[in-house]
């Protein structure tokens, strides 16, 4: 079994996903996909790509539910590894493979390690972890480590590819050790949650929660319409307002 | 980010320093009509990254998930290989190799015949063609009409609704302000059109606290994260509009000062019933009239001291009657018929919800006004200190658009903003150039041409009266798809729809080739599918030969059009070649600036195919059409579509690329040709935007700032106001020539019909397709965000998103009906039926059931195998709607569109559902395989991106 680093950085480095204004498009998932396929962990491995239920690597999965109820809505609810404080998927894991880094918190596997026993899909209760059946090892959201720290990319471009590319500003990166960075702020602002807390491993990624709908008139202060009197009525008003 | 130590805390190494590229190009998106700007790394000649680019102003660095899986649509193994010819039966499939030289005088000879006999036997018709400026312009030189592209099935209702009406429309035309706008009203799918700027523009909107109302009868995209969702009943849109639009004029809550200035509702509407001039507006040396209310006397309304009055009722010097438009607008939404408690059911939306919704516009509208503190002076000359507008935006595409209604209900919705005075003022819809444009655009559709000689002008254009219809002496349709004919007098995008029907059935007289490019037209562009298919391959048994004599086909990747085709022309993937997204086109702008893009070649192909405008510039000057070869018979553009980029003028001036012109380069708009303008493109990353000043970003038709940049910019011929035409003078014409009027006679079988139609106020009626058949549900589609019409099928992570589509329908339909979550049900209408997989929601109208649009695919199209998903799981919804609607009286069976426009009906589907019976194990109807052995063969284990995996850093 592995341990998680005895000594740490302040570092937790995240994401926080904005669920008001997700609108389900896909474009994390597959700029994650086209960045990553490229990657530390190279290849994302498609099984039969052109055939009857291809079958391929992906870190990050959109998922789409209904809520029903007074406040019936669709939610659109992307899914990638949380990076947890305390993960289950590295302290199953019986290689040293999974693992933790103690300066930023990421949660990586190294290949070289990985026997591919599927401990850690199975300790997971986020479902993150992704087997590549061809390459016979584990993969997983690198939180993409080969482009947060990439010199050879321009300062902005240093956030993960789901971040920068997504087309609503519904993901954020940064540091959530850190209470004043904008992540943290966001995070209380908006009172970002975590995702299945009672389970324990204290997920770095928060999300934040749909706001509360304008749904009647008193929620941006309108009043209803009075109809026009009679006399007159609405040419005579018109008369009344051009003259004016 | 700092740089990661890795070792400072004992953290393995990881390899973060990896170079993303050797090379770096910029580039146009293509995954949808978008068109974002790209940003491409490669490495060693692969493509390794593409991103949005920060600086473009369509996308401003995001990419959405279609963007995103470029490279399998690049390397995807349907691309076509090599020119095909046609060598078994039509649709089977069978053909030959050959080579381009062989090709390309195949088509010239095929070609060359028919613009020497009768040029109109040439029907050249393109799907999602993006290069309209150029194809129409061939077709013209060509000397046929028969061209069109694919907005007649699309979104013609949507483009001709607003040119006829405000001069502008939404997507390319116009946007709302997203930084002002405080609510904002989205009606049916738009999630395709347009992409990235509306998923920005909602994020901004949402973060600010607009309100966001969704008018679709299914929840999903972005319908998803509106405050708040009405599941409309489908085609009842305009019902509703015109009901919040009778609460407002009820409440006089109406902007009377923006509709006295900058509409028509002043000028004066002849009431002479009898005449020849009944309906139309008085005139005075031919300026519009209106009733100025200081003089008390009737003065042009083009005196720049006029004060018109919108009420009342004058006497003409000819002593005849005539009253304001207003009088005419106000008097038919203040009916009854228009009012809430009449239209709820027939909507589906109770009236509390529309006397509340027409509250909120009122109060956001009238006192949350928005004041841009920045001074501009009108066209009169008459300065103002700010700019106050009407913070409320509204957006709609397809939903109203593909509805046999949909011409009046887009008027109806642009009649609603103008009301609130929410057209081009702050917080509200902004034009973006070269829109506005006059009222309608000046351009007529031009006639039949004379053999070997080219049309007196484009083959598409806005009729302004019975008089540029394209009819023959008897009133019959001159164009095969009776684009401006009686039948569909506003066709302005002509009717893709009706080609090959009418061509298989030579009414209104057969054509010898069908030359198409991009157009999935034995697919998922069709309607009547099935039959489509039969017609494309039908013969005359008493000769043997195809209805259709020639079919030429050009395409990028194995279609299922591909099969049916007797000359096939393969097209480069979108990374493989120029382009051109020209403000001659369909514009890529936004309201403070102009802007036009270019496609390169970012890779090479490594098969033996040609860009499409290359070959079309090919053909013309083997042809030797005018234009297309100089006076002594060579090739004008001998380095092709490049060339004309650059080197083409339309008139003196003004070309293709407004960026860059002039031999300095330092002209925009209107200059000389720049042999470099390529090359400064390329430097500024493939794209050229150039703003407007300040004084010019509102009020644009009637701002003299705007005007007079317009005109420097060569958008406008002249700096002169456009005023909103909420009463049509042009539609009230189509009207008199149907009492009678005028030289141009409408065939007797037609009159009631273009007289019903052609009202000059927007008015709501029923989709054709009713429940009255006893087919008692909608079936319409939805856009998938991640999927983009048939192209994405064949790309290897798209597929894995959306490989199959299921029949959404309400839990509680589903349940009085007995299905229940993934059965088979059979889906019947009154033309056909398909048995397909059911999903069950909550979130959509009890009476509509839907899916996502061209996920099907026929077994063995696009290189998947024939077992794939898409054909198997996958269906279209296309098989079972009609592409002619039922006899009328005399047996005349019209196209299934809209009356004035002609555009496709196919969201007026109505259908049955049952549990089906039996076994089955895939979606019906279940087309023969057409497996092509001579495309790559597809991979068991696609492993991209493992060549550019960084090793290990060292330690």
């Amino acid at each position: 079994m592995t341990s998680l680093p005895h000594t740490r950085g302040t570092a937790r480095l995240g994401l926080v996903i904005d669920l008001d204004i997700c609108v389900g498009c896909h474009a994390c998932a597959v700029n994650c996909k086209e960045w990553n396929t490229g990657g530390v962990a190279a290849p994302l491995t498609d099984l039969k790509p052109y055939d009857a239920d291809p079958d391929g690597v992906w870190f990050n999965r959109i998922h789409s539910y209904e809520v029903n109820g007074e406040d019936a809505r669709t939610v659109h609810f992307p899914r990638s590894c949380l990076h947890c404080e305390e993960p289950a998927c590295v302290t199953v894991c019986p290689t040293g493979a999974s693992y933790k880094r103690a300066e930023d918190g990421i949660v990586l596997v190294n290949e070289d390690l990985c026997i591919g026993c599927k401990l850690c899909s199975w300790a997971c209760p986020y479902g993150a972890r992704e087997y590549d059946l061809d390459a016979g090892v584990m993969k997983k959201c690198t939180l993409c480590i080969d482009r947060i720290y990439n010199e050879h990319l321009d300062e902005a471009a240093r956030v993960p590819a789901c971040v920068a590319t997504c087309p609503t500003s519904a993901r954020h990166f940064g540091d959530l050790g850190d209470p004043d960075s904008k992540v943290s702020q966001l995070v209380r602002e908006r009172e970002g949650y975590d995702l299945m807390p009672e389970m324990g491993y204290k997920p770095t990624n928060k999300y934040l929660p749909p706001r509360p709908r304008q749904r009647d008139a008193a929620s941006i202060g309108a009043p209803a319409l009075e109809p026009l009197p009679q006399a007159g009525g609405l040419l005579g008003l018109i008369d009344r307002l051009l003259s004016g | 980010m700092p740089k990661s130590s890795n070792f400072a805390f004992g953290d393995p190494p990881v390899p973060t320093q990896a170079p993303v590229a050797d090379e770096v190009k910029y580039t146009t998106c293509y995954m949808c009509a978008c068109r974002c700007g790209i940003k491409v790394s490669l490495r060693d000649g692969r493509i390794r990254y593409i991103e949005g680019n920060r600086d473009h102003p369509v996308n401003r660095g995001v990419l959405c998930g279609k963007g995103s899986a470029g490279i399998m649509q690049h390397y995807s193994p349907a691309r076509l290989r090599k020119p095909l010819l046609r060598t078994g039966a039509r649709g089977s499939g069978e053909f030959r190799e050959i080579e381009w030289d062989e090709a390309l005088s195949i088509a010239t000879g095929w070609l060359g015949t028919i613009r020497a006999n009768d040029p109109k036997k040439l029907a050249f018709f393109t799907g999602r063609d993006q290069s309209q400026a150029l194809t129409g312009w061939w077709a013209q030189q060509f000397g046929t009409l028969n061209y069109a592209a694919h907005g007649g099935f699309c979104s013609v209702n949507m483009a001709a609704g607003g040119l006829y009406t405000i001069g502008g429309s939404f997507w390319e035309f116009g946007e709302p302000d997203w930084e002002n706008t405080r609510y904002f009203m989205l009606f049916g799918v738009a999630e395709d059109h347009d992409s990235n700027p509306i998923k920005i523009g909602l994020g901004h909107l949402k973060t600010r606290g607009a309100k966001v109302v969704s008018v679709n009868p299914i929840r999903t995209g972005y319908s998803a994260i509106a405050d708040e969702w009405l599941g409309i009943q489908p085609g009842t849109d305009g019902l509703f509009i015109l009901a919040v639009a009778h609460e407002l004029l009820k409440a006089g809550k109406i902007d009377a000062d923006y509709l006295a200035r900058y509409t028509n509702a002043a000028w004066l509407v002849i009431d002479d019933p009898a005449s020849a001039d009944d309906g139309l507006f008085a005139r005075i040396d031919g300026a519009p009239l209106a009733f100025d209310r200081k003089r008390n006397a009737l003065v042009s309304f083009h005196d720049p001291d006029l004060a018109p009055s919108l009420t009342g009722e004058y006497t003409l010097a000819d002593g005849r009657k005539a009253v304001p438009a207003f009088v005419h607008l106000a008097k038919r939404y203040l009916d009854e018929r228009y009012a809430p408690d009449t239209v709820a059911v027939e909507t589906g939306i109770p009236a509390e919800t529309i006397k509340r919704i027409a509250a909120e516009l009122a109060h956001v509208a009238f006192e949350q006004a928005v004041t841009i503190e920045q001074p501009w002076t009108d066209w009169t000359g008459r300065r103002h200190e700010r700019m106050v507008g009407r913070p409320i935006s509204i957006h709609a595409m397809r939903g109203i658009s593909a509805h046999s209604n949909g011409f009046h209900t887009c008027r109806a919705l642009h009649l609603l903003q103008v009301l609130l005075g929410a057209v081009d003022t702050p917080g509200a819809f902004r034009y973006e150039p070269p829109y506005p444009k006059p009222i309608p655009p000046g351009i007529k559709p031009a006639g039949p041409a004379a053999p070997n000689t080219p049309l007196a002008g484009p083959p598409l254009g806005f009729p302004q009266g019975p008089g540029d219809l394209l009819v023959d002496a008897a009133g019959e349709p001159l164009r095969i798809d009776k684009a401006f004919s009686w039948e569909a007098p506003l066709a302005a995008h002509g009717m893709l729809h009706t080609v090959i029907a009418n061509a298989h059935a030579g009414d209104p007289y057969p054509v010898d080739t069908l030359f198409m490019y991009m157009a999935n037209m034995s697919w998922n562009s069709a309607m009547n599918t099935a039959e489509t298919m039969r017609m494309l391959a039908d013969k005359n048994p008493e000769t043997g030969d195809y209805k259709i004599p020639r079919i030429i086909y050009s395409d990028a990747y194995y279609s299922e059009m591909v099969a049916f085709a007797d000359l096939v022309l393969p097209d480069t993937t979108y990374l493989e070649r120029h382009d051109c997204i020209s403000l001659l086109d369909r514009p890529i702008s936004n309201a403070d600036g102009a802007a036009d893009a270019i496609r390169q070649p970012v890779v090479q192909p490594d098969r033996d195919v040609r860009p499409f405008q290359d070959v079309l510039i090919d053909l013309g000057a083997r042809l030797k059409l005018p234009g297309f070869v100089d006076d002594a018979g060579k090739p004008k553009y001998p380095g092709f579509f490049p060339d004309y980029m650059v080197n083409h003028q339309r008139k003196p001036g003004v070309g293709m690329l407004a960026g860059w012109r002039g031999a300095d380069g330092e002209d925009a708009g209107i200059g000389a040709v720049n042999p470099q303008q390529l090359e400064r493109y390329i430097e500024n990353q493939c794209f050229w935007q150039s703003r407007m000043p300040a004084e010019a970003h509102y009020f644009k038709p009637w701002n003299k700032a705007y005007l007079a940049w317009a005109v420097a910019m060569g958008f406008l011929d002249k700096p002169e106001p456009v005023f909103i035409q909420l009463y049509s003078e042009t539609l009230q014409k189509f009207r008199l020539a149907a009492r009678g009027h005028g030289d141009v006679p409408v065939p007797d079988k037609h009159r009631a019909r273009v007289e019903t139609y052609f009202d000059p106020l927007p008015f709501w009626y029923p989709p054709f397709t009713s429940e009255a058949d006893g087919y008692a549900l909608h079936a319409i589609t939805q856009r998938p965000m991640a999927m983009y019409h048939s192209w994405g099928s064949q790309n290897a992570w798209l597929r894995q998103i959306h490989g199959e589509n299921r029949l959404h329908i309400h839990r509680e339909t589903a349940r009085t009906l007995g299905i229940a979550d993934e059965d088979w049900v059979k889906v019947t209408s009154a033309h056909s039926s398909i048995t397909v997989k059911a999903k069950l929601m909550d979130g959509v109208n009890t009476d509509t059931v839907w899916t996502w649009n061209a996920i099907g695919k026929r077994s063995g199209a696009w290189n998947l195998a024939p077992d794939a998903n898409e054909s198997r799981g996958g269906f279209l919804l296309n098989h079972l709607i009609r592409d002619l609607l039922p006899p009328r009286e005399g047996g005349y069976r019209y196209s299934n569109s809209d009356p004035v426009t002609g555009q496709a009906a196919w969201y007026d589907l109505r259908v049955r559902i049952e549990k089906a019976a039996g076994q089955h194990d895939r979606s019906e109807p279940a087309f023969r395989t057409v497996e092509r052995a001579d495309l790559p063969p597809r991979p068991d284990v696609l492993r991209y991106g493992q060549i550019f995996r960084p090793k290990a850093e060292a330690s």
